[in-house]
């Protein structure tokens, strides 16, 4: 449905080892402004380690990524773009020592150099997209998990970042608290932000997702809109893990 | 003479002293905290030659004891052409030994920060160092706080090893006031008095500062 809109993340024939183990074995994928793309697939497929490829957090081996123009992978100033890919990490990773509202705002100020009042005033009202403005003077440790996610995708949001990557951000929370993260994610993708997620969660990737991508062995085995991946996969495989999948559903998924 | 005799007579002697044993014990600490982060920083962050060399360091200053390293740099240098007073030689033996063991301790707290800080630091654009700076010390230092406390009154007692190259501190003092009234066991016990009340007055400071950093919601954690 987006097919005209300009395509943010281009990765081109990524690999990635990490000794004898041979993790990402050439994987290209695109993804265009506004969509939300869903990586699915059993554990140790190398999901992850495709999300942390493309901020350089784990530096590929060989490929080539893009974030609109620029090459991620050539670049020798990789923080600048970091700034613009937003990451959600499965333990929240929020810094224990600041307040929810001075996470929001420390990359503001630090990294974009904004003063600290309209820093503030951003993280407030990212804080209020996430539903968290009356906690904004709460630490993390005086939050609940899908609270602590919430902090954390406002986080995200606060660098106004061409696109957000979650890697399985629902997969540390008890399951009643899973649905106030996937609201706001749901609530992102209608606003027309560009999202790639590592998830498991099938009812989310049904009502949102653009594309759902099964990984399998470090490559990519399908890809399609979800209805037709769920209804008619054309790989037996792919069938295979979603039918096993949907036999956990409201289950955690596997990581 | 009775012990309160004794008090009245020494007082101003030990009070002198105990004015250069703060001295020591401060300027030392500071110094020693400079080269603590410093290695610290190098031996956890820094590129192989700087980790190698810290480490060595390190190992070094903590293998060998504290009274030859103050009799290498007050009697050692002097031939070298490097003639120190007293409290600056003792100053400068404390600073490096303190600053080896601070190192340690900073290293643990650095350490002991989930690497999940860093990756988030990074990954919203920050650079390591920024990621250092503003993430992981805030952190690490509330984490050192008590090793370190540990760590200064440590110093503070062992600063009466400057006696022995003859700086005038409280232990200097004490042998001095002894050497004249003969009164050792009650002399001493004054000194030993001065320092004990030192030392409880500075573990109630660092422990009101840790308390006061403390991060609220880890009440239970710790």
């Amino acid at each position: 449905m987006n097919k005209e809109k300009e395509i943010v993340l281009r990765i081109e024939d990524v690999h990635k080892s990490f000794g004898e183990n041979h993790v990402l074995r050439g994987v290209s994928m695109g993804i265009r402004r506004g969509e939300t793309k869903i990586l699915i697939g059993p554990s140790g497929t190398g999901k992850s380690t495709l999300l942390t490829c493309i901020n350089m957090l784990t530096p590929p081996d060989a490929g080539k990524i893009w974030l609109l123009e620029d090459e991620i992978t050539g670049s020798k100033r990789v923080n600048l773009l970091r700034q613009k890919i937003g990451f959600v990490f499965q333990d929240f990773s929020l810094f224990n020592h600041l307040t929810a509202l001075g996470n929001v705002s420390i990359g503001l100020t630090k990294v974009k150099g904004m003063d600290r009042k309209k820093a503030r005033k951003k993280a407030l009202e990212e804080l209020k997209q996430v539903g968290l403005e009356e906690k904004a003077s709460s630490y993390p440790a005086q939050l609940s998990g899908g609270q602590k996610q919430r902090v954390a995708i406002a986080r995200a949001l606060a660098m106004d970042p061409q696109l957000i990557l979650f890697d399985e951000p629902t997969s540390a929370l008890d399951p009643e608290l899973i649905g106030e993260v996937l609201g706001v994610m749901k609530k992102l993708a209608n606003q027309g932000m560009t999202m790639l997620v590592v998830s498991h969660e099938m009812g989310f990737a049904r009502s949102v997702a653009d594309e759902v991508i099964f990984m399998e062995g470090g490559v990519i085995v399908e890809q399609g809109p979800p209805a037709q991946l769920f209804s008619s996969p054309k790989v037996e495989r792919t069938g295979q893990f979603l039918s096993r999948l949907s036999g956990l559903f409201g289950e955690e998924g596997e990581k | 003479m009775t012990f309160w005799q004794v008090i009245q007579q020494s007082w101003s002697p030990m009070l002198d002293g105990l004015q250069v044993t703060m001295q020591l014990t401060l300027l030392s600490i500071v110094f020693g905290l400079a080269l603590g982060l410093f290695l610290a920083l190098g031996k956890v962050y820094g590129w192989k030659p700087l980790r190698w060399f810290c480490t060595a360091f390190i190992e070094i200053i903590r293998g060998t004891p504290l009274l030859v390293q103050i009799f290498i740099i007050y009697f050692g240098l002097p031939p070298y052409g490097i003639r120190l007073s007293p409290l600056e030689a003792a100053v400068i033996a404390f600073s490096i030994n303190s600053g080896a063991y601070q190192a340690e301790y900073l290293r643990g707290a650095i350490q002991s920060i989930p690497s999940g800080q860093m990756q988030a630091a990074l990954s919203m654009g920050m650079t390591p160092w920024q990621g250092v700076i503003s993430i992981i010390m805030p952190q690490a230092l509330r984490r050192v706080i008590p090793p370190w406390t540990n760590e200064f009154i440590y110093l503070l007692k062992y600063t009466s090893l400057a006696y022995i190259i003859g700086t005038p501190e409280l232990m200097a003092q004490a042998r001095f006031v002894a050497s004249r009234n003969y009164e050792y066991f009650q002399t001493y016990l004054f000194a030993a008095l001065i320092y004990l009340s030192i030392v409880l007055v500075f573990s109630e400071f660092f422990g009101w500062v840790e308390r006061k950093f403390r991060i609220p919601g880890f009440e239970f954690h710790k």
